[in-house]
């Protein structure tokens, strides 16, 4: 390895050299032991979902007890983008530029039908699902969820995270729009907003 | 029966079109070269008054016929009296009728809602830009019977003109007031104010379909 290489350069050779052996599992240990128990939520608050959500953060249900107390109100001291509610297409760009402010690592909690899927916004102006628009790891199903129901996908959240390695050289590369301006080709955009559940009644020019 | 519709009859004659009660609110039809008179003339007549424009929308109606109806809802606040007025407009003809801004003040942003769901023109508005949708919406007036309940575009397509609008883009520079420090603005922030959001949509790469 180069001395005089930059330290990403040098963590990220180092890395790729070696592999998952008995020093990089208990490191990769340590680090998302750390990563997972002081994660710090975006939260991207826009409708219901959001008043659950500070069901969740207040102290009834206390997610200071996961590390998670800590709002960033800035997604550049941020871990965990939250998006809670629906996504009307004029604030995709704006969840897009927060996502991409956000510093590695970086995960994304969609909280409720809306967020998930669209949910009963099948329409002209939402988003059907915000995994069309930034990646997302945990879904949170519930219209809107429980606070114990987003409790739980944290918890998943945790195990995800914990289940990550610095082997893997894949996992943390910032990935921006294709040239196209998507984030996935079209057709899977389209095919993830195929209408669903009650929605297939009600054709296109209904 | 409101009494301001006998008023109205006797100073605009023809003009005035049929007048109905419903749920014991009155309701007259106005000829639409006509509106902006009759609402200037039911503000500032004594014993009219309705200084109080609550609301401007618009109606269609789901039979090809009927023609579309800009609904205009006054109250009286002193005399606490309501009254509702409508324009017809038919659809064969340009949706214009004179706008009302030069009256209420209040009517600036309920006719730029009313333009951007329905596409009605109002002539002498003095921003009459979109509102709820964004600027450069492509796919035409959502609450159009003609309009398709998911847009034109496919979702990708509509995914990808979202993504390349410019969120900053939304206010214009007076209603930022920003409009005095706009000189001393770096260069590249004032060059991202003017060009807006109609900077160019990249195409697709070949073999993707929108």
């Amino acid at each position: 390895m180069e001395l005089n290489s930059s330290p990403e350069q040098a963590s990220g050779a180092l890395v790729s050299q070696i592999s998952p052996n008995w020093v990089t599992t208990r490191l990769d240990f340590l680090v998302n032991w750390a990563r997972a128990n002081s994660l710090w939520p975006m939260p991207f608050g826009t409708a219901c979902c959001a008043i659950e959500f500070m069901a969740v953060a207040a102290s009834r249900f206390d997610i200071a007890r996961f590390g998670m107390e800590r709002m960033g109100y800035t997604p550049r001291q941020a871990d965990v983008l939250l998006c809670a509610g629906r996504l009307p297409f004029k604030l995709a760009p704006v969840i897009r530029r927060i996502y991409d402010q956000m510093p590695q690592p970086k995960w994304v909690i969609s909280m409720g039908a809306c967020a998930s899927t669209g949910g009963i916004f099948d329409t002209y102006s939402m988003v059907q699902g915000i995994d069309t628009v930034v990646p997302v790891d945990v879904y949170v199903p519930g219209c809107p969820p429980r606070p114990e129901g987003l409790l739980y996908g944290i918890l998943m959240l945790h195990k995800k995270i914990r289940g990550e390695t610095l082997a893997d050289p894949d996992l943390r590369v910032e990935r921006p729009l294709e040239p196209g301006g998507l984030r996935i080709p079209p057709r899977l955009v389209d095919e993830l907003s195929e209408p669903f559940g009650n929605s297939v009644h009600q054709t296109r020019s209904a | 029966m409101n009494p301001s519709v006998e008023s109205l009859r006797r100073a605009f004659g023809s003009k005035i079109g049929r007048a109905t009660v419903s749920c014991g609110q009155t309701i007259v039809y106005v000829e639409p070269g006509s509106i902006r008179e009759v609402l200037q003339w039911l503000k500032d007549t004594p014993g009219e008054e309705y200084n109080y424009l609550v609301d401007v929308t618009a109606v269609e109606y789901r039979d090809p016929e009927p023609p579309l109806e800009v609904v205009y809802e006054l109250r009286s606040l002193e005399r606490r009296a309501e009254l509702r007025v409508k324009a017809e407009l038919c659809k064969d003809e340009p949706l214009e009728v004179d706008s009302v801004v030069p009256v209420w003040n209040a009517a600036n942003w309920l006719e730029r809602e009313v333009y951007d769901m329905f596409g009605i023109t109002f002539r002498g508005h003095p921003d009459l830009r979109r509102l709820l949708m964004w600027e450069t919406y492509a796919e035409g007036y959502p609450l159009r019977k003609d309009f398709p309940l998911r847009g034109r575009f496919s979702r990708a397509e509509q995914v990808r003109r979202a993504l390349h609008a410019n969120p900053e883009a939304n206010y214009s520079l007076d209603e930022l007031s920003i409009a005095q420090a706009h000189r001393d603005l770096p260069a590249d922030m004032r060059e991202r104010l003017e060009r807006g959001e109609r900077a160019a949509i990249p195409d697709l790469p070949d073999g993707e379909d929108g």
